[in-house]
């Protein structure tokens, strides 16, 4: 192989797992790293910068991060990763006074306008990244207040409105001119007022139905999850019957069963088509519902609404069994006998959202696909009309918070860089940094002893009070110590080891001293082979290897990065400083903070 | 301050025929310099006793005292350990083994325990053809009290701090050929490829083997114009053979060149392969073990790998003819017969 360019920033950005699978790429252990040093406010800025909605985050983030924790990798079955995300919100918590360390308004205008369709995580972020340039950003949307799904689709208990309100202020007061109920019905119109640009982040706003018999007749009593959800956020909808169906198995359907239960439900059930383990909620949500005493009953396809004197009694189902073919592709095969009738006074529908653009004229320059989505550009995000972009759910549909975040900030450097009149195609390099952890002899700048904790459990309000409103939060969050030591569970992946070829003397300290066999000294060959001839065989070929140039014995240094804990064993066995542990910062560059001076 | 080893080891490590992994047989984290050879040798240990399919109560190490003499603390902490006076490994390592002969004797040594302070010891133990595998961590100075010159230093070797070394240096390995060991063998801390196999065959070889292995000391004797530091090791290095030890024929599966390779079978069956690189050298003869020993001493090389084995050696059980059970556990009736006996034998003298 040839030898690793570490001066490539991707090499060490993909080391850190947490950061590489976040949207946003938002500097985990360095903020985790903060909150263990009691500095919430500062780590709580790191995370502002990446992600927009710390505390909105550290509640409801779908969380990429935890899959790709190296902790969870680690030997034996119990190793959880880290509470990446709720770690996020001990620093919201406790955060000190973050506003003045924002950009401080007013800004000087630079004479560009710009419309942003739709106040969801999308737009907000664009509002954030470009206002302090002095761009005058135009906000609409039809509801009262800004924060799009986060404030109509997820429940109060699960994200107070308090924290909501708190981080989406912290961008309108930034000059944003507002214009709430406000539906705007067409985009010609808007284009016609002089904007230099449009963002589209109205979202994936349409809830999918279910046309099967009786949904007519039941319609009174039958609801769009999305909408429901919407109806009770915005306060329009206050009860719903004793025994509840829930249809759906993602997470739009835990939000409906759980809130649903603090609205009178005494009976909610879920039933799904799939098995419980393909079902698309996160598998903490599925916890939650459990928790909350909701079955769900999975291999149920629904067939029909029963409506008997115009009032809905329940509705039928057909139990199935998932079977697979050669290639892994799932049916659902009937397992016969009759059809199973389940009571209900409500049935709420949460089987998908889809996008929605019946504002948009076909006739500005925006070329739709044959499944109705618009055509985007992955990088700039900009449409087939240069001056319209799209972001969050309504570029490529339905996804999360922190991926519409993540559109954002890159269509905020496009509408940027094309305001300047500069290619949007030559994107800002990140910001990088990497410098040595050594202050001494077994002394270094992070925490390198790697601890033996089990992931800290997110305490929990009584379900009696939970139950009974609708508003109180159901997680509490950490405290103090247990954030701490919750934080210290973290390897500290971005302290690098940085290993520098003419000062080795091949004493095989570091291959003798690491705990995880990460470290070899073997003749070179292909890659397919190298993996084959380390003392542990590299078989998770989505890590790569760290190659040295040729040493003295004609070896090479090869460490797999899968395995490595960043205990810094290697650097502190290793005689000659050839192992050095450096810490690594990646930060994406926002439209307010690099893209002015990127030339 | 933080020097802790993490609890985690690699999920996929192979376990051995015991069903133990290579972790088993670690020991503490080792507080020598880092870069020491001695950590190195300690890890081919480790290597070594897990791909042996050793259990670790099996087997007991020992030491003297000085830098190598601490090593037994950082492997095979599952092993039994006697951390003796200086020099005097060998002596406890005898009785020891005379107590219980059912244990494997790992003694560990340096250039100052054995070719000073220990050479009266070194010298009688292989005489008496000890069952036992003696390890010399040989870095040519006295690293623990700040690296003056051992008495293994060469001649003309150049110290940290510049004075040369004026006397002759003792040649361990020869020694030990000369006094009658039966299994010889010389190695580089840096080259574990060839102190592993090494290490396997010596400590199933069932007389008194011995490994003098080069292992620099990176804080007092890794300087230009000293003859034991990393770099004039690897340019010196000269190997009898490349090694591989196969406890069993039947897996030898290691195909070498027409001529050029050697098998020496072992009395219980297992194999020491040889891939010979010295001419005119054959493991089997003292005189032309001694012989290459010689010459490449005499052309600044260092001969490393197998120098000598007898595959019939016999220890110094077989010799003395002492009981074929340990006699640390034979009872009071066996070991004391009674004042019935007593008379009999008396009898027998008159």
């Amino acid at each position: 192989m040839e030898p690793t360019n570490i001066s490539d920033p991707e090499y060490f950005h993909k080391v850190v797992d947490c950061q590489h699978a976040c949207p946003a790429h938002t500097p985990v252990p360095e903020y985790i790293r903060l909150i263990a040093e009691e500095k919430y406010t500062e780590a709580y800025m790191i995370n502002w910068d990446s992600n927009v909605f710390p505390g909105v985050l550290g509640r409801t983030c779908d969380r990429p991060c935890e899959p790709a924790c190296r902790r969870g990798r680690l030997e034996g079955k119990e190793e959880e990763p880290v509470a990446i995300c709720r770690l996020k919100r001990v620093a919201a918590d406790n955060k000190g006074d973050v506003k003045s360390l924002m950009p401080q308004g007013p800004f000087k205008p630079n004479g560009k306008k710009i419309a942003l369709i739709g106040a969801g995580p999308a737009s907000l972020t664009v509002a954030r990244d470009l206002a302090p340039l002095g761009y005058e950003i135009h906000l609409y949307d039809e509801q009262k207040l800004g924060g799009g799904f986060m404030r109509s689709q997820i429940p109060s208990f699960r994200l107070p409105e308090t924290v909501l309100n708190e981080e989406v202020n912290y961008i309108l007061d930034l000059g944003i001119h507002t214009h709430f109920n406000h539906y705007v019905k067409s985009l010609k119109d808007t284009l016609s007022k002089e904007y230099d640009a449009v963002f589209v982040g109205s979202g994936a706003p349409k809830g999918r139905d279910l046309d099967i018999p009786g949904r007519q007749e039941g319609a009174a009593h039958i609801h769009i999850g999305i909408n429901w959800l919407a109806n009770v956020a915005f306060e329009h909808t206050a009860k719903v019957g004793k025994k509840v169906i829930v249809l759906g198995g993602g997470n739009t359907a835990m939000d409906c069963c759980r809130t649903a239960r603090r609205l009178g439900g005494d009976e909610v059930k879920v039933f799904v088509r799939s098995p419980f383990a393909e079902m698309k909620a996160s598998p903490w949500e599925k916890e939650d519902a459990a928790h909350e005493d909701i079955p769900i009953i999975d291999n149920h396809v629904p067939k029909t609404f029963v409506v008997e004197n115009g009032v809905l009694k329940g509705m039928t189902f057909e139990k199935v069994t998932a079977e697979y073919d050669k290639d892994g592709k799932r049916k659902l095969v009937p397992v016969g006998g009759p059809d199973i009738f389940i009571e209900a006074d409500d049935v709420l529908i949460a089987v998908g959202q889809e996008n929605s653009f019946p504002w948009i004229e076909r006739d500005l320059g925006i070329v739709f696909d044959k499944w109705d989505m618009p055509t985007v550009n992955e990088v700039t995000f900009v449409s087939t009309n240069p001056k319209v972009f799209f972001g969050g759910d309504s570029a490529w549909g339905p996804k999360n918070v922190i991926t519409a975040v993540a559109h954002g900030h890159q269509a905020a450097i496009s509408i940027d860089l094309m305001c300047r009149g500069e290619s949007m195609t030559v994107r800002p390099s990140p910001f990088v940094n990497l410098v040595s952890q050594k202050m001494g002899i077994h002394e270094w700048a992070y925490d390198s002893a790697v601890v033996n904790d089990e992931r800290y459990v997110v305490p929990q309000a009584d379900k009696k009070v939970t139950l009974t409103n609708r508003k109180k939060e159901v997680e509490l969050g950490f405290d103090h110590i247990t954030g701490f030591k919750e934080a210290e569970r973290c390897l500290n992946c971005d302290i690098q080891t940085v290993f520098t070829t003419d000062k080795c003397i091949e004493c095989d300290a570091c291959m003798d001293v690491c705990p995880t066999a990460c470290i070899s000294f073997t003749e070179n060959a292909d890659e397919s082979d190298l993996r084959n001839m380390l003392k542990v065989p590299a078989t998770n070929k989505s890590q790569d290897l760290y190659v040295s140039s040729v040493l003295p014995t004609k070896r090479v240094m090869v460490k797999d990065e899968n395995m490595c804990l960043h205990c810094g064993l290697c650097a502190e066995r290793c005689p000659t400083s050839a192992w050095d542990m450096q810490k690594f910062f990646y930060n994406v560059t926002k439209a307010h903070t690099g893209c002015s001076s990127h030339k | 301050m933080t020097y802790i080893r993490p609890k985690f080891r690699h999920p996929e490590l192979q376990k051995n025929k015991l069903g133990y992994t290579v972790d088993h047989y670690e020991g503490a984290l080792s507080t020598l310099c880092a870069g020491c050879g001695h950590d190195s040798i300690s890890a081919g240990i480790i290597q070594a006793a897990y791909e042996m399919n050793i259990e670790p109560h099996k087997l007991a190490k020992l030491s003297g005292i000085g830098c190598s003499s601490k090593t037994p603390a950082y492997f095979l902490s599952n092993s039994h350990g006697f951390n003796s006076v200086h020099g005097r490994m060998p002596s406890v390592a005898t009785g020891a083994n005379l107590a219980n002969r059912d244990l494997i004797y790992f003694g560990v040594s340096g250039d100052g325990d054995t070719a000073s302070i220990g050479m009266g010891q070194f010298v009688h133990v292989i005489r008496r053809g000890l069952n036992m595998t003696y390890i010399v961590m040989n870095n040519g100075c006295y690293g623990l009290t700040k690296g003056q010159d051992s008495a293994t230093a060469d001649q003309g070797s150049k110290n940290k701090s510049g004075n040369v070394n004026l006397f002759e240096s003792i040649d361990l390995a020869s020694l030990a050929i000369e006094l009658g060991a039966t299994f010889v063998a010389q190695s580089f801390s840096g080259d574990k490829a060839q102190l592993v196999p090494l290490i396997k065959a010596a400590m199933n070889h069932p007389g008194f083997a011995f490994i003098n292995v080069i292992s620099p000391c990176v804080t007092f004797n890794n300087n230009l114009g000293s003859t034991k530091s990393y770099d004039y090791v690897r340019e010196h290095v000269e190997a009898t053979a490349t090694v591989d030890f196969v406890p069993q024929m039947k897996e030898i599966s290691v195909e070498y060149g027409k001529g050029t390779h050697k098998q020496v079978v072992m009395h219980d069956g297992s194999v020491i392969q040889l891939h010979k690189l010295a001419e005119e050298w054959d493991p089997l003869d003292r005189q032309s073990a001694m012989n290459a020993v010689l010459n490449s001493k005499a052309k600044n090389e260092i001969l490393t790998g197998l120098l000598y084995v007898n595959p019939d050696a016999h220890d110094l059980h077989h010799m003395i003819n002492t009981s074929d059970v340990p006699l640390n556990t034979l009872g009071k009736d066996v070991l004391c017969p009674g004042s019935e006996m007593l008379v009999d034998i008396n009898a027998g003298l008159r």
